[in-house]
């Protein structure tokens, strides 16, 4: 089992999310964060002063997969994350000791898929099907 | 001393100024919570509530001083300097006109229509001292800044036999008595007072534009009482007045945008919504006295003049924090001055000509107008602030000014820490209060390491 972090521009969200739903990655947590990287600042003026801010909005999502959804996570983020740009992001991939769902005391692998999991995923590739290929 | 309106034959009351005079006052009165959010959006969240306060607070304060004693303080029957106390109470201020001030309205409705500027030119003073002044000590000043600067200064410009107004100094709705003195006074209370502890250090942003502009708008709205109100009936006057008003706060407003795209590039809204007033603060005193035209060029005027004021404000490290200076004392000087270059008796013949029209007598009065404002209103506010220093502490406590003045001086939050932070509390009775043992107040309070 691991835990991905994956830090994303907030406009990629929208994408991001259906692709990860697409590859049938669907308990996922995510949060507004701010952060520094590579990216040029912005300068605000306000009346006589001007103010850079060194900080960029970003959203950060959690997800924890077994095995065999690494790699289909990573590949399902790079390829709606990207724009090519400098700033759009980072993943990190961590192991992970124990998982146990609160509600049947399930653990591991039998807590990670979330029980509407495969409804998700179907309406993800039913109701917004990429263009190519049709 | 009986009162000069009940001595006189019962003039006759106009329903129509009536209602303009009436409708005014519920404009200005509107202006109080419109620079609330004006100044409030300027501020950073913490102290968002506090700052909303400080204007909000005067409508109560001022209203009822004026009612005991202020306003026969400032249009009492008196001397040339201040009125005396005849009016007490609003003793004998009722149905019947007072010919000296609005001959067709009921004593009652001027003295109304004129609380309302009492309340909001202390309320202008706020935006210098944000953050960090003790709300207790605000309120205390602004009882003892009206009573002692506002008062004796509306008797000089406006009171039948002030000093100012025999001389002839023309302020139609308040460029001496309201702007120029609130705008020196801000910057002296703010060299009083000391900066805030984070100017400098870390940067200081507005924390709700839209309030700003919110605010602006409904300044702008209210002004229209407070300056073709000025007329104190409805007519001719009230009109010419009420197109000064909007031509000059259109004419700073399109002058401010411009300023800020030749510097940055950019037309900011903060830049904007403080264009806006600095328009509306400049053709105060001249609404009643001066053309479209006239307008005009007294807007796009003193758009620059507070424009460059605000660019080089940062650089004097005086904390004016909204720059009230920059924004009424700049504009609020300008105005007065264009006052005595553009009026014209064509515009309103109880007025006089100014520069252009051929009289420069006047640019000298309305010079003098402004010399004995800033005088007054300077040492006022010095004396005042000095006299409460020695009896309470004016500033925030150093803990109290870092996590902001909503919580320390009003125990509320403007915007608290959400829902986790609302369901993560525990309720406790009314007034019970929540006190560590001691020993864990030490370990707490004791810096790391030790």
């Amino acid at each position: 089992m691991k835990l991905i972090t994956a830090i994303i521009r907030p406009d990629r969200l929208t994408e991001v999310k259906l692709a990860l739903f697409r590859a049938g990655v669907t308990g996922i947590s995510l949060s507004r964060v701010s952060g520094h990287g590579g990216e040029s600042e912005i300068v605000q003026q306000y009346r006589g002063e001007s103010v850079v801010m060194e900080f960029h909005e970003k959203i950060r999502i959690e997800m924890v997969c077994s095995e065999p959804f690494v790699e289909p996570t990573i590949q399902a983020i790079l390829s709606s994350a990207r724009t090519g740009e400098v700033g759009d992001g980072k993943i990190f991939v961590q192991a992970i000791e124990s998982v146990i769902r609160i509600r049947t005391g399930e653990r591991d692998n039998a807590a990670l898929t979330p029980v509407t999991a495969d409804l998700v995923q179907r309406l993800a590739r039913s109701e917004s099907a990429p263009p190519e290929g049709a | 001393m009986i009162p000069a309106g009940l001595l006189q034959a019962p003039a006759e009351v106009s329903s129509g100024d009536t209602a303009w005079l009436l409708l005014s006052a519920a404009l200005v009165m509107l202006m109080v919570p419109g620079l609330a959010l004006f100044y409030g959006g300027l501020v950073r969240g913490k102290s968002a509530l506090n700052t909303l306060m400080m204007s909000l607070a005067m409508l109560g304060v001022v209203g009822v001083q004026w009612v005991l004693f202020g306003y026969s303080l400032a249009f009492g029957p008196g001397s040339p300097l201040v009125g005396f106390l005849s009016y007490w109470g609003l003793h004998g201020v009722g149905p019947v006109p007072n010919p000296a001030y609005a001959p067709t309205v009921p004593h009652l409705g001027f003295a109304m229509y004129q609380a309302m500027f009492a309340a909001i030119t202390v309320a202008l003073i706020s935006g210098a001292v944000v953050e960090r002044m003790r709300f207790g000590a605000y309120l205390a000043f602004g009882l003892l800044w009206t009573t002692l600067v506002y008062d004796p200064l509306a008797h000089w410009v406006w009171a039948d036999g002030g000093w100012l107004h025999t001389l002839g100094a023309l302020d139609f709705a308040g460029g001496t008595v309201v702007h120029i003195s609130a705008g020196v006074s801000a910057l002296v209370a703010a060299m009083v007072l000391g900066p805030r502890r984070s100017l400098g250090r870390t940067p200081i942003i507005p924390h709700n534009v839209p309030f700003t502009l919110l605010g602006a708008g409904l300044l702008w709205f209210g002004w229209f009482g407070f300056n073709a109100g000025s007329a104190l009936a409805s007519g001719a006057l009230a009109v010419s007045a009420f197109a000064a008003t909007h031509i000059a706060a259109a004419g700073a407003l399109t002058a401010w945008m411009l300023l800020d795209f030749a510097r940055t590039r950019r037309a900011t809204a903060v830049g904007a919504a403080t264009g806006i007033v600095v328009g509306l603060v400049a053709i105060t005193p001249a609404a009643g006295y001066v053309t479209p035209r006239g307008a005009l060029v007294i807007g796009v005027l003193a758009a620059c003049a507070s424009y460059a004021a605000i660019l080089l404000r940062p650089r004097t490290g005086v904390d004016d924090a909204l720059d009230v200076f920059a924004c009424h004392g700049i504009a609020g000087i300008s105005g007065a001055l264009l006052t005595g270059v553009l009026a014209t008796r064509v515009v309103n013949p109880a007025g006089a000509d100014g520069l252009l029209a051929g009289n420069p007598h006047q640019l000298l009065v309305q010079l003098l107008a402004v010399g004995a404002t800033v005088l007054l209103a300077a040492t006022g506010t010095v004396v005042i602030l000095g006299v409460l220093r020695a009896v309470m502490a004016l500033r925030l406590p150093v803990p109290a000014e870092i996590d902001g003045a909503d919580i320390s001086e009003h125990g509320e939050e403007a915007y608290y820490g959400g829902d986790v932070a609302a369901l993560a509390g525990r309720r406790i009775a009314l007034g019970q209060s929540v006190s560590l043992p001691a020993a864990e107040v030490r370990r707490s309070a004791a810096p790391p390491g030790l």
